[in-house]
């Protein structure tokens, strides 16, 4: 009896979770059969879900108007170095927070998440006027400091987390066998919250690939990454949405990929800790 | 020693020459519709020409218009040419902003610009962007669902033929709409429709005195009749529709009429996208006998920020991009149904793009509207679906979101008109001008 009650839950919760996945994953796959199509198909009423004459012309169009590489490097030069000198930066401000508390701690934590709290185009005139101050405009390395300065109070807030979550007692024994400071982090603590770490370094790099204010308000034809790509072809005048569909697949293709490869430890990072 | 201070003098003058005439790379900020696109893939002619490169933002509009501003008003100098319309051109050459076009060269035939592009692309006289292709908005119609309706279109129709065409066009059991038109919130879009049609029902935006006009019989008239054209003839869901959604609608045969820009008729004429592409028809956009049809005027132009370093090469390209040479080589490349229109006079003048169906249309509703004169009474703005003053964007959409509730069925013609006038009304006060 108990074992049919089991088979039938797990099986309402496996068709549950499919639908659900199914419903979240169904924009991602519309979108891409949308590129399939020509622009009479895309606005056909009743849409058309798989039976209509596939064609690859929409990839050929954007191939031809754009230069999808260099859109990709740009991305991939602001996503990675910014989660990158995040992390770097992160790992011992979150150190200090989860292992040497002060009485400020918690006022610190919630004054960097604060930072989140303010609209973008608050800041925006200053930050570009700084920006044509120092040069910064249309530049990768303007973008990589403002993303990183973005994200970083979800990375700290991420790391403190998991290093919460180690006892201090094995830091204390290493730091009485003789290791530096510099040595306790880089050579105990760090391939201890490998899992982690991991998992912050991924979803920052997502959350910075798709971060589309600042990359569209603070580039211009040099280091615009693949956020302004999929914008050049949303058009008030005339129908765009298959061109559309096909640049925005291209511009997802990379870091879904990457996501797929990379779902066991991103899985196993963001539940770190959670069943303790 | 003589020799050597001429052999001086001409090495100065030859390293002057060199670098005068040395290449640069400009950068174009614009928008993604189909001419500006065409223009992106025959840039190599340009560089050919003058040995210019040209690296290209394409940007959606309210993007490029936020983009765009900050740049300007920062002087970030990202752009070395701008993509604007009619609306901010008058303001930003007004603010200093963009370089006067007051010395382009004699064979670029400034005069061949249709004059209500040049008035609207001006300030005080001085020309502050070239128009790369201009639009108004006029009928397009079903040659055969009018057939079948046993009606015939006038040229220059009034509202209420309009109407009873519509309602005669509608078959809900086939989902056949008599009549698209824009509802949907934004000064641009439904916002605009609205203002071009309230100007030939007599109503106005603001008196000579900057007071808010939404009170007054002409703009309850406007709104009256085309909620209740739209309920009788119109598609469900009206509300949200721009102009894309009815591009859509009119291309598979679900629209008897549309009322829109003149450039939609390229589109809903190529067969290739269009399933009604060989019955459609054209004529102005309606009045209502006051002297003011509701047909727009607008333009995509191509202005120089202020404080480029690169103005000469900025301004070979627009010589280039908006001269009668781009036209030919554009109708030689791709045929003259595809030649950027409403821009210049001579183009009007050729057989060869006489023949095209809807030329003739398109300069008449070009003609027919007089940004300097929108209105049946007199107001102190310029602009025919606008009024070229900074605060209107903002105003405007505002006011646009309440009209699209009344489409929605959210609330009254007089509850949304009675908002309006409050809304537009604070708004001026605290802008100083009332």
């Amino acid at each position: 009896m108990s074992r049919a009650v089991t088979t039938r839950r797990k099986t309402i919760n496996t068709v549950l979770a499919w639908g659900i996945g199914i419903l979240i994953f169904f924009p991602i796959l519309w979108t891409i059969l949308t590129s399939f199509k020509t622009e009479a198909q895309a606005i056909n009423d009743p849409p058309l879900f798989l039976f209509f004459d596939w064609t690859l012309e929409n990839y050929a169009v954007v191939q031809e108007r754009s230069d999808y590489m260099r859109f990709l490097w740009n991305s991939v030069i602001i996503a990675g170095g910014s989660t990158l000198i995040g992390v770097i930066i992160a790992i011992p401000a979150a150190w200090s927070m989860a292992f040497v508390p002060s009485k400020r701690t918690k006022d610190i934590l919630l004054w960097m998440l604060s930072t989140k709290m303010l609209p973008a185009v608050g800041v925006l005139y200053p930050i570009y006027l700084i920006f044509i101050e120092l040069g910064l405009l249309d530049t990768r390395t303007g973008l990589v400091v403002v993303i990183m300065l973005i994200n970083l109070p979800i990375i700290v807030w991420m790391l403190y987390t998991y290093f919460k979550e180690i006892p201090g007692e094995i830091l204390e024994a290493a730091r009485m066998d003789g290791a530096s400071l510099r040595e306790e982090i880089i050579y105990v603590l760090t391939p201890m919250a490998v899992p982690g770490i991991a998992s912050t370094i991924l979803l920052n790099f997502i959350l910075a690939w798709n971060e589309a204010f600042w990359t569209l308000n603070l580039t211009a034809a040099q280091a615009a990454p693949l956020t302004a790509f999929i914008a050049s072809y949303s058009s008030p005048e005339g129908l765009f949405y298959a061109k559309l569909s096909a640049a925005s697949t291209m511009a997802i293709a990379p870091i879904l990929i990457l996501g797929w490869f990379s779902q066991k430890q991103l899985v196993r990072g963001l539940t770190f800790g959670a069943v303790k | 020693m003589y020799l050597r201070n001429a052999l001086c003098a001409a090495t100065a003058l030859t390293v002057l020459g060199t670098t005068g005439a040395i290449a640069e790379t400009i950068t174009i900020a614009t928008v993604n519709n189909g001419d500006m696109i065409r223009m992106q893939g025959l840039t190599d002619d340009f560089t050919a020409k003058t040995g210019h490169k040209v690296e290209w933002v394409t940007l959606e509009e309210n993007v490029l218009r936020q983009r765009v501003t900050t740049d300007i008003t920062t002087k970030g100098g990202q752009f070395d040419i701008l993509t604007i319309g009619m609306y901010e051109t008058p303001i930003w050459g007004a603010n200093g902003w963009l370089i006067p076009l007051d010395d382009l060269s004699e064979s670029y035939d400034v005069g061949d610009i249709l004059p209500a592009m040049a008035g609207g692309l001006s300030y005080d006289g001085t020309l502050y962007a070239a128009p790369f292709y201009g639009e108004s908005s006029m009928i397009m119609y079903r040659t055969d669902l009018m057939e079948k309706a046993g009606m015939e279109m006038p040229e220059a129709p009034s509202w209420e033929f309009i109407r009873k065409a519509a309602a005669a066009m509608t078959d809900r059991d086939n989902d056949v709409n008599g009549i698209c038109l824009r509802g949907k919130a934004g000064w641009g879009e439904g916002g605009a429709f609205i203002t071009a049609m309230s100007n030939s029902f007599g109503a106005r935006w603001f008196d000579m005195d900057w007071n808010a006009q939404f009170d007054t019989k002409p703009w309850a008239d406007t709104l009256n009749f085309f909620v209740g054209m739209m309920n009788e003839s119109g598609p469900s869901g009206y509300a949200t529709n721009g102009f894309n959604e009815n591009l859509s609608l009119f291309q598979q045969g679900k629209c008897g009429m549309w009322i829109d820009a003149t450039v939609a008729a390229s589109f809903v004429t190529n067969p290739k996208d269009s399933t009604v592409a060989d019955s459609v028809g054209f004529a102005l956009a309606p009045d209502n006998g006051l002297g003011k049809r509701s047909n727009w005027l607008w333009a995509w132009a191509l202005a120089i920020p202020a404080g480029t370093a690169k103005e000469a090469a900025a301004k070979q390209f627009i010589e280039w991009a908006t001269s009668k040479d781009y036209i030919e080589l554009v109708a030689e490349k791709e045929g003259w149904a595809n030649v950027p229109p409403g821009a210049r006079t001579s183009l009007y003048e050729n057989p060869n793009y006489q023949a095209v169906p809807f030329a003739k249309m398109t300069l008449e509703s070009i003609l027919t509207a007089d940004p300097n004169k929108p209105t049946v009474e007199p107001v102190p703005y310029v602009g025919v679906q606008f009024a070229a003053i900074p605060e209107f964007a903002g105003i405007a959409t505002e006011v646009s979101q309440e009209f699209s509730a009344v489409y929605a069925g959210q609330q009254t013609v007089e509850e949304a008109l009675a908002k309006a006038q409050a809304i537009t009304n604070d708004a001026m006060e605290a802008a100083g001008y009332r």
